[in-house]
């Protein structure tokens, strides 16, 4: 079945050892690990951001505030960054899938000539320093007017995300079982309509995994938008880098709570779809 | 009234004949077994009577209307997949209404017809369940479900059991047949099951290598085959090479010393060289000598519950084995095979089994 055809086999961290209760321990151990390690940083963030008063060796705060939020709040350049990652975020996220789906759909199902080579070539920009990319990008966009515009950040974040996007969605099509399709042929669909009620559904999940990872390395990316973004086009990790020395130290608190805020949100609200092979994929199993 | 029809079809991949100038003309109401060992052509012809495959040259015509140029959308054929391939996204009665939806069927007839073919395939009130939450066996009825609602003209089958453990595979090949019958609906089945093939066809077209080996009746296949492929393929055969002589009106294939009587020949020369076959089942045993009897050395028994098997080897013409009976026991005395029915084919070396 379709559904058995697609669980791949688990990795395992624990797979050398036999005795389950000790492979509980030690998976839990790991959990636990993990946790300290994400989530210890991330509460010191949410505590100094709401910090009046907080010397060594308290473990919390001795006062609270908000005073930290609303100076970031009441800075308008705080509220346009936000306002503009939140307009390149979807844009991006939008443009990405119109490519990257059709083009997963090409590498899973056609027999696009060099495929492999084709799927590494969208590997490139990841292979090497992103900022010797991002100056040589500046100066082809000083070329073509595209430096210091919205459009220019967004092409630059499309660099990155199509790269996340068309290896997940090509994995996810792989996934699915060509004879459904051929199924919905069969049965009268033409080939957009075998798409649409069998393929596309099937692969939502993959899509709608890719889609976040999209989103979140926009809303996310500073180098590339530090160069050919300025002074105009600031967004909100920007912004950041660009603040942070100038403020005290909660304040840079509240910006990192408040970038972290859409990914946390995101990830557990499509919690359910983050399964495991599909974020493996982003990660280069094809 | 619904007839197929194959004319000179090919299909290459590569510089591969997958498919090598098959033709096949199937009539109103048949069911034809397409069999063969894997990699034969029997998926790509039937991919190609589907619609999923473009023939390389030939012709394809259902009532005459030639369907080569047509994709599968527009072909009045249903398949029935070796994976089922049921949409896990949607429910039993989703996907059985799939296609009459495209059709702009009204819904009260979609729901009326859904539930009537889930009646012919014995397998009602299932609608709402969603197919991962059913058994092997009844996706498959659902599969054939779906495939039939449809009222195709032609049913196409590719390893429709080959997912089902045996005692299931037997049931489902009754029930197939069953609602052939009932439905009277013209149908091509693939399989590389023999038994399947002789069980269940009308007429069964043994393919090896892109080719049609024989087209016939279970009854032709097996006790009449056309080719060494077959005589191989399906059931048991004991095989001899020989050259053939005809004498007084009869037919020989002289191996080594020996030579053992065959059925007449057309087409080859005295002198041709044949592969010569014979079924163990009609390899009579005696125990005594007698003319046209061969000794038999080493004999010995293989028991295969039903019935035992006679092995031994002759000094010139190699292994052979016989059917005997349960009752059947060695002792001191020798035994001996008269080599009845046998078949000689003269065959190009490339052709001969392998």
């Amino acid at each position: 079945m379709a559904a058995g055809a697609r669980a791949l086999p688990g990795v395992s961290l624990t797979w050398a050892i036999d005795d389950p209760r000790m492979r509980r321990l030690i998976l839990r151990l790991f959990v636990a690990g993990l946790a300290v390690f994400i989530g210890i940083p991330l509460l010191t963030l949410v505590l100094w951001s709401f910090a009046g008063e907080w010397f060594w060796p308290n473990v919390i705060p001795t006062q609270w505030t908000i005073r930290w939020y609303e100076q970031v709040f009441e800075n308008p350049r705080v509220v346009n960054a936000m306002v503009l990652s939140f307009t390149i975020a979807p844009v991006v996220t939008v443009l990405t899938a119109l490519i990257a789906i059709p083009a997963g759909y090409a590498f899973a199902r056609l027999n696009v000539p060099f495929r492999r080579v084709l799927l590494l070539l969208f590997l490139i920009p990841n292979a090497f320093p992103r900022i010797g990319l991002y100056v040589s990008l500046a100066v082809l966009y000083y070329q073509i007017n595209l430096i210091d515009t919205y459009w220019g950040v967004v092409f630059l974040h499309m660099i990155g995300t199509l790269v996340y996007m068309t290896w997940i969605t090509t994995a996810t099509f792989r996934s699915i079982d060509p004879h459904l399709e051929e199924a919905a042929r069969d049965a009268g669909a033409s080939p957009l309509r075998a798409f649409w009620s069998v393929v596309f559904p099937l692969a939502l999940p993959g899509i709608i995994v890719a889609s976040l990872f999209s989103f979140l390395a926009s809303l996310d990316e500073a180098q590339g938008t530090l160069i050919v973004g300025t002074p105009h086009f600031i967004t909100m990790p920007v912004l950041m880098y660009t603040l942070i020395s100038s403020f005290e130290r909660p304040v840079a608190a509240v910006f990192s709570v408040l970038l972290s805020l859409p990914s946390l949100v995101l990830l557990v609200a499509a919690q359910r779809y983050l399964r495991s092979e599909y974020v493996a994929a982003g990660l280069g199993r094809v | 009234m619904a007839e197929v029809e194959l004319r000179g079809v090919s299909k290459y991949y590569k510089e591969v004949a997958a498919v090598s100038d098959v033709s096949l003309r199937i009539p109103d109401r048949e069911f034809v077994a397409l069999l063969g060992p894997s990699g034969c052509g029997k998926t790509t012809t039937l991919r190609m009577l589907a619609g999923f495959i473009r023939p390389d040259t030939g012709q394809i015509l259902i009532d005459g209307k030639d369907v080569t140029d047509l994709p599968p959308e527009r072909r009045p054929t249903a398949m029935v997949f070796q994976s089922y391939a049921l949409w896990p996204h949607m429910t039993v009665g989703e996907n059985i209404s799939f296609g009459l939806k495209l059709r702009k069927v009204p819904a009260a007839q979609i729901a009326e017809r859904a539930r009537a073919m889930l009646d012919v395939v014995r397998l009602p009130g299932v609608e709402h369940r969603f197919p991962s939450q059913l058994s092997g066996g009844q996706q498959q009825r659902v599969a054939l479900a779906r495939a039939l609602v449809l009222g195709p003209k032609i049913l196409l089958l590719d390893e429709p059991l080959s997912n089902l453990d045996a005692k299931l595979r037997v049931r489902m090949r009754d029930e197939i047949r069953r609602i052939q019958q009932e439905l009277q609906i013209t149908t091509v089945y693939v399989t590389h099951d023999q038994e399947e093939a002789l069980t269940m066809a009308d007429r069964i077209a043994v393919m090896n290598r892109g080719v049609i080996q024989q087209l016939g009746d279970a009854n032709d296949i097996y006790d009449r085959p056309a080719t060494s492929f077959v005589a191989d393929f399906i059931g048991q055969s004991n095989f001899f090479r020989g050259t053939l002589r005809r004498a007084n009106g009869v037919t020989w294939a002289h191996i080594g010393d020996e030579r053992v009587a065959v059925e007449p020949v057309d087409g080859a020369p005295d002198g041709a060289h044949v592969t010569v076959s014979t079924r163990p089942e009609v390899v009579e045993v005696v125990r005594a000598p007698e003319p046209g009897a061969f000794a038999l050395d080493d004999p010995r028994l293989v028991n295969f519950g039903a019935y035992q098997r006679l092995a031994g080897r002759h000094p010139t013409l190699g292994p052979i084995e016989a059917r005997v009976p349960k009752s059947f026991r060695l002792d001191a005395r020798p035994v001996y095979v008269k080599l009845t029915r046998a078949r000689a084919f003269a065959e190009p070396e490339a052709e001969m089994r392998d």
